[in-house]
């Protein structure tokens, strides 16, 4: 029990970090709306030559659309979680003071990460959500359950995306210069996770492949979830399948990488 | 008993520990060279439960390397190292629980949150039971003035405060061993002085054990009765301050105003005047000596004004002392392999 409060104590902490730049919060929910509505145009004009595309109606596309950047910042399918503190810390040294605390590495910054999440959701997430229902004609369900078994499908998706990018985080013990890993993530997450065009779009082999990775996880699960394409059971245990084999990967790495650590500097 | 009384005179116990990293470096294209740095080398010493201890060398010379084995952050690459009966890389979260860190160039305070939430963390990290950790919050925020800034986020205090405010986090669970790595600096001279004199305290009042790494003497001229010197991974000195000057032979000097320009004072030897300007002169003397019999002596001898005694440079001492023990022809301490 006592251990549920340190994290409770961490996940409250990044959820207060993140809260306190307001200026970036504001910044980002213009951006997601102005990329929103441009996703919007382009799915209409897409969705207007292939009608029923992947097995959506239009109405369902630019809904997807409207999940796809209300999440974008909660599920970081790019990146943009604790990881690049995580990253920053391991590279300067200051990981030593973590490595010392007596408390769980991982599950740590997997609280501090969660905490973040929360915030983007509410902070960064429901405004352009709103916008959208308002302006334009959504695909939403009236009941709650479907709401409900959403926001699960959500918060499994949080913790795969945590669980990539804390094994990508890691690659900082042994590769001094993190930009390429960075970059390599970040583009495979958006067009992995389904940030450019929904996954069941995706022909033939290419489709197979993409949705069984992880990173549909993340936005493609919970969102056909909410559109009635999918049943929740077999998309959780796909999620928490990839949840439990990343975050393990994880745990791995990070005692490899505690054994031969090298903590930098003086 | 007896071995509570062992653990107690070796509180902190390294024997023969080292620590070699492998460095990789490129050399060209495709081409790289590993080299072994033995930042440790083959260090023993024990410290009591209660002392207060100061751990000093030149750039590079292990210090913090050495800290880093303390905690367990490090595993050490041979010998044996045991704090409080317990192998720190070993029973790390174990031992955490019982000792207290502050690296004066990291922090272990939330940047953007107010300090006293990095507080509540501590609280709950070392679970803390709440009636100790108010009464000792509120000792400490005391002692160390942090009462105005405790709703202060962390990134707005200045390094002095930052600083007061680590060691507050380091020591809300009562540990029972405190490691300090260069707690003062880039402190001003008041920032140190609450710090020197809080460590004083704590020391005496609490009979925490504290060892210390620091590039400023007067920290340890001010705290430690015990100093260790190490240069190259090697323990080059262990003993009192007083005792370094003797191995440096390092000199005080003397600076006395007489009434008139005179011709440079006949002092008793190994004293002499290094310096006559106008009526003023300088006398150089063994710094482990006491300045009282020459004092008294040209106050007898010479219309004295004033005087007062220069004490010598703490860094010129341990270089003077790591020239005489004749560290320059120590073999290299790093090899190269293909
Ligand atoms: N992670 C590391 N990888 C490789 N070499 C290291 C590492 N950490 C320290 N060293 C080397 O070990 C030696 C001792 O370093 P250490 O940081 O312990 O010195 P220090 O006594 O604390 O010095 P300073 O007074 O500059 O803080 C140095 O030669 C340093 O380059
Ligand atoms: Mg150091």
């Amino acid at each position: 029990m006592g251990t549920g409060r340190l994290y409770a104590t961490v996940a409250a902490g990044g959820f207060r970090r993140y809260a306190t730049y307001r200026a970036a919060t504001a910044a980002g929910v213009f951006t997601n709306t102005v990329f929103g509505l441009i996703l919007v145009y382009t799915y209409t004009a897409l969705w207007d030559e292939r009608p029923h595309l992947g097995g959506y109606d239009l109405a369902q596309a630019v809904t997807y659309v409207w999940i796809g950047q209300s999440l974008f910042k909660t599920l970081a399918s790019g990146g943009g979680g604790v990881e690049g503190e995580l990253m920053e810390r391991i590279r300067t040294g200051d990981i030593a003071v973590d490595l010392f605390r007596p408390a769980d590495l991982q599950l740590w910054w997997l609280a501090a990460d969660l905490g973040r999440a929360a915030f983007e959701l509410l902070g960064r997430g429901v405004l352009p959500f709103v916008f959208g229902a308002l302006v334009f004609d959504l695909a939403l369900p009236t009941d709650v359950s479907t709401w409900a078994a959403f926001l699960v499908a959500v918060l499994l998706g949080m913790l795969v995306s945590f669980g990539i990018r804390y094994l990508v985080a890691l690659t900082a013990f042994w590769l001094m210069d993190g930009t390429g890993v960075t970059q390599m993530a970040m583009l495979t997450g958006w067009f992995c996770s389904g940030m450019v065009l929904p996954l069941n779009v995706f022909p033939g082999a290419l489709g197979e492949v993409v949705r069984a990775l992880p990173w549909s996880s993340l936005l493609q699960a919970p969102a056909d979830l909410l559109l009635g394409h999918a049943d929740p059971l077999p998309t959780y245990a796909f999620q928490a399948g990839w949840a439990v084999a990343l975050l393990a990967a994880g745990r791995l790495v990070q005692s490899v990488a505690a054994r031969r650590v090298v903590v930098q500097g003086g | 008993m007896k071995g509570a009384f062992a653990v107690d005179s070796a509180f902190i116990e390294l024997d023969r520990v080292e620590k070699v990293f492998d460095v990789h470096r490129k050399t060209g294209f495709m081409r790289r060279e590993l080299r072994r740095v033995r930042a440790v080398d083959s260090i023993s010493f024990t410290v009591a439960r209660g002392e207060m201890v100061g751990y000093i060398g030149p750039n590079g010379a292990g210090k913090s390397t050495t800290i880093k084995m303390l905690t367990g952050i490090l595993t050490p690459s041979g010998g044996r190292l045991r704090v409080a009966g317990i192998d720190p890389s070993r029973e790390r979260t174990r031992l955490a629980h019982r000792i207290g860190v502050v690296f004066g160039q990291r922090t272990t305070l939330w940047w953007d949150l107010p300090l006293l939430d990095s507080y509540r963390l501590m609280h709950r990290m070392y679970r803390i039971p709440d009636a100790r950790y108010r009464e000792n919050l509120d000792r400490l925020v005391e002692l160390l003035e942090l009462g105005d800034l405790l709703d202060v986020p962390v990134r707005q205090l200045s390094l002095g405060q930052r600083m007061r405010g680590d060691i507050v986090a380091a020591l809300l669970h009562d540990p029972e061993v405190l490691y300090l790595d260069e707690p003062t600096i880039g402190l001003d001279v008041v920032s140190k002085g609450k710090v020197r004199e809080f460590l004083r305290e704590l020391n005496a009042e609490h009979g925490t054990t504290v060892l210390l790494t620091t590039h400023d003497l007067q920290d340890i001229e001010q705290l430690c009765s015990r100093v260790m010197v190490i240069d190259h991974g090697r323990l080059m000195y262990d003993g009192p301050l007083t005792g370094l000057h003797e191995v440096g032979d390092s000199e005080r000097i003397l600076v006395v105003d007489l009434e008139r320009e005179l011709p440079p004072i006949e002092a008793p030897a190994p004293a002499r005047v290094v310096k006559v300007d106008g009526p003023r002169q300088w006398l150089a003397f063994p710094a482990a000596a006491s300045a009282a019999p020459l004092v008294a002596r040209i106050a007898a001898e010479y219309p004295l004004v004033d005087l007062s005694v220069r004490e010598p440079d703490i860094e010129a001492v341990i270089a003077k002392m790591l020239h005489s023990l004749g560290d320059t022809t120590d073999p290299p301490s790093e090899r190269a392999t293909a």
